[in-house]
């Protein structure tokens, strides 16, 4: 680990002041600050601890919505009993990730901002254009298990690592930042970056800038959900694939609205709006989902060892879309699948 | 709030920032450079060398304890910035249970051999307290999938979760 000068900061205004003008990175829950420090991967001179910010609480918006303190908890923000209540998918999404000793530290902020567990990113005597803009990317030609099969760049094919992202996508949560030029508010589809030809920077923060809440919009799809997590073990790993779906239905059963957001296919959470729009008007069948999934999946490109993960994903898509129009969400509790 | 002072302010070096903690009930003092983790803390400075040191990487569990009463892996804290929590540990736990003795959980460890060669065991201990003490788990099922962030290598797990569940069952909690 480099040395850093630490500084700790009471409020929201003082962390952005302490911020200006040096390599800093702020710390929240420290899961995964903590462990790129150690891997030397991060190497900041000064760490802004913000763990003291009075940013955890968990209350109602304007519009009906719900506010979602950037300091609260995973464990806190999944359990609250209004999210439990109203937006069931996020706290499906959140328990599906990591493992309660990290919950109970990660932060709301801090899952948003957590870097690609891109084996490569994490190893300093690989080349990486994430780490070291301009080094190359060792992924390409590598071992790409865990890699992007859309969006990618000849720069990077990394994936975004969160849970809880993929269905903040879905629910079309905004993020609300606070930085040296005041505050501003960022829809999640635009908050995360594809790689392009700069992978290094993952989102649209720019320096400094502090997010200070998730906000959630009123409709949650508190019947017609799930959360749907693929991995090489049933707990306690990354999705190789996930797939988060929300659906509202007329009273003749028919599709009003629908959102499905992927995770561990791309850099971001995957969503496709042509795709959602098939679903609306129409009954749910298996023919309406593979329409969508194969939409959903356009122009998806295998690197040689994450080839599986388009045909996975094809599978994961329409499951999840029959689980939600059933209203037999996954359980993350009871994993095994028929 | 508990005063007993566990290591007098006279013993500490002058470098580093200075933090308190209340450690397993004892106020403990320390100067700690920002880079120190809880867990070399817990393990270097304050010896208490129950919590241990696995993948130091938030991977195995090995290394949880209750932090302000929530279980957490202390390899990814870091010690400045845990400044005024109260921590308990593994040794915190031996002397929680009825008239200064074992936790229960200890006991059901024990009566269930619910460890082979005893490396994951403390944080698995801690772990379960959390879990408990978080109430979300009632049936085995349910134990399995919050226990899951401790990785046993010698595959206890079987007996893991009945230590568990029994502690459950005692304390009425289980469904
Ligand atoms: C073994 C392991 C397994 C895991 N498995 C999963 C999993 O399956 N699914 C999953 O989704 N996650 C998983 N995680 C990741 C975990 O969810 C994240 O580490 C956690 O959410 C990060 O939150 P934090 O508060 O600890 O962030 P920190 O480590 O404190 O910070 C992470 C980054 O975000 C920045 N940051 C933090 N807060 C803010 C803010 N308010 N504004 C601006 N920048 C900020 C920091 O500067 C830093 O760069 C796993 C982690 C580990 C160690
Ligand atoms: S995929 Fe991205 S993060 Fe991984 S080595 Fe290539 S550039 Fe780095
Ligand atoms: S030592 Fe902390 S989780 Fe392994
Ligand atoms: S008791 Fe040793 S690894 Fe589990």
């Amino acid at each position: 680990m480099n040395r850093f000068e630490y500084a700790r900061a009471a409020d929201a205004g003082e962390a952005v002041r302490l911020a200006s003008g040096s390599a800093m990175r702020f710390l929240a829950g420290g899961t995964n600050l903590v462990d790129l420090l150690k891997e030397n991967v991060e190497r900041p001179t000064k760490v802004i601890d913000i763990r003291r910010l009075p940013l955890a609480g968990i209350t109602a918006t304007d519009d009906g919505g719900l506010r979602l303190g950037a300091l609260a908890t995973n464990a806190d923000t999944a359990w609250h009993p209004e999210v439990e209540a109203r937006y069931p998918l996020l706290s499906s999404a959140i328990l599906a990730g990591a493992s309660p000793q990290l919950r109970n530290a990660a932060t709301n902020g801090g899952n948003l901002n957590q870097r690609t567990r891109c084996y490569y990113f994490y190893d300093t005597a690989a080349a990486c254009n994430k780490r070291e803009p301009g080094s190359g990317c060792s992924a390409i030609g590598g071992v790409t298990r865990i890699h992007a099969i859309l969006g990618s760049s000849e720069a990077c094919i990394a994936t975004h690592p969160s849970d809880m992202c993929v269905a903040l996508a879905a629910l079309e949560a905004t993020v609300r930042v606070q930085g040296p030029s005041g505050e501003r508010s960022i829809a999640f589809a635009d908050y995360h970056r594809l790689p392009g030809d700069d992978p290094s920077r993952d989102n649209q923060l720019a320096d400094g800038e502090l997010v200070t809440a998730i906000d959630l919009p009123a409709e949650g799809y508190a019947t017609h959900y799930t959360y749907l997590k693929l991995r090489d073990r049933l707990s306690y790993a990354f999705a190789l694939v996930s797939v988060a779906v929300g659906l509202r239905l007329d009273e003749a059963g028919r599709i009003v609205t629908g959102r499905v957001a992927l995770g561990g296919v791309a850099h971001k959470p995957w969503r496709e709006p042509r795709a959602e729009a098939l679903l609306e008007g129409q009954a749910p069948s298996q023919a309406l989902f593979l329409q969508v999934a194969d939409s959903l999946l356009l122009g998806a490109v295998g690197r040689g060892g994450n080839d599986f993960k388009i045909e996975l994903a094809r599978k994961a898509i329409v499951r999840a879309l029959r689980q939600a129009a059933a209203g037999t969400p996954q359980s993350q509790t009871d994993k095994r699948v028929a | 709030m508990d005063t007993r002072v566990h290591s007098p302010a006279a013993a500490l070096g002058d470098s580093g920032i200075p933090i308190t903690l209340q450690l397993n009930g004892f106020s403990h003092t320390a100067r700690v450079e920002p880079w120190v983790t809880l867990l070399d803390l817990l393990r270097e400075e304050a010896h208490l060398t129950g919590t241990k040191k696995g993948c130091d990487h938030g991977q195995c569990g090995a290394c949880t304890v209750l932090l302000d009463g929530k279980r957490v892996n202390s390899c990814l804290q870091l010690a400045v910035s845990v400044d005024g929590s109260a921590v308990q540990t593994i040794e915190g736990l031996a002397e929680s249970g009825e008239g200064g003795g074992l936790d229960p959980l200890q006991q059901a460890f024990m009566d269930h051999d619910a460890f082979q060669c005893g490396y994951c065991t403390p944080g698995q201990i801690c772990s379960a307290r959390g879990l408990i003490a978080e109430g979300k788990a009632r049936t085995r099922e349910e134990v399995r999938e919050l226990m899951s962030g401790n990785l046993c290598r010698c595959g206890a797990y079987t007996n893991i979760t009945d230590a568990v569940m029994s502690v459950l069952q005692r304390e009425g909690l289980a469904k």
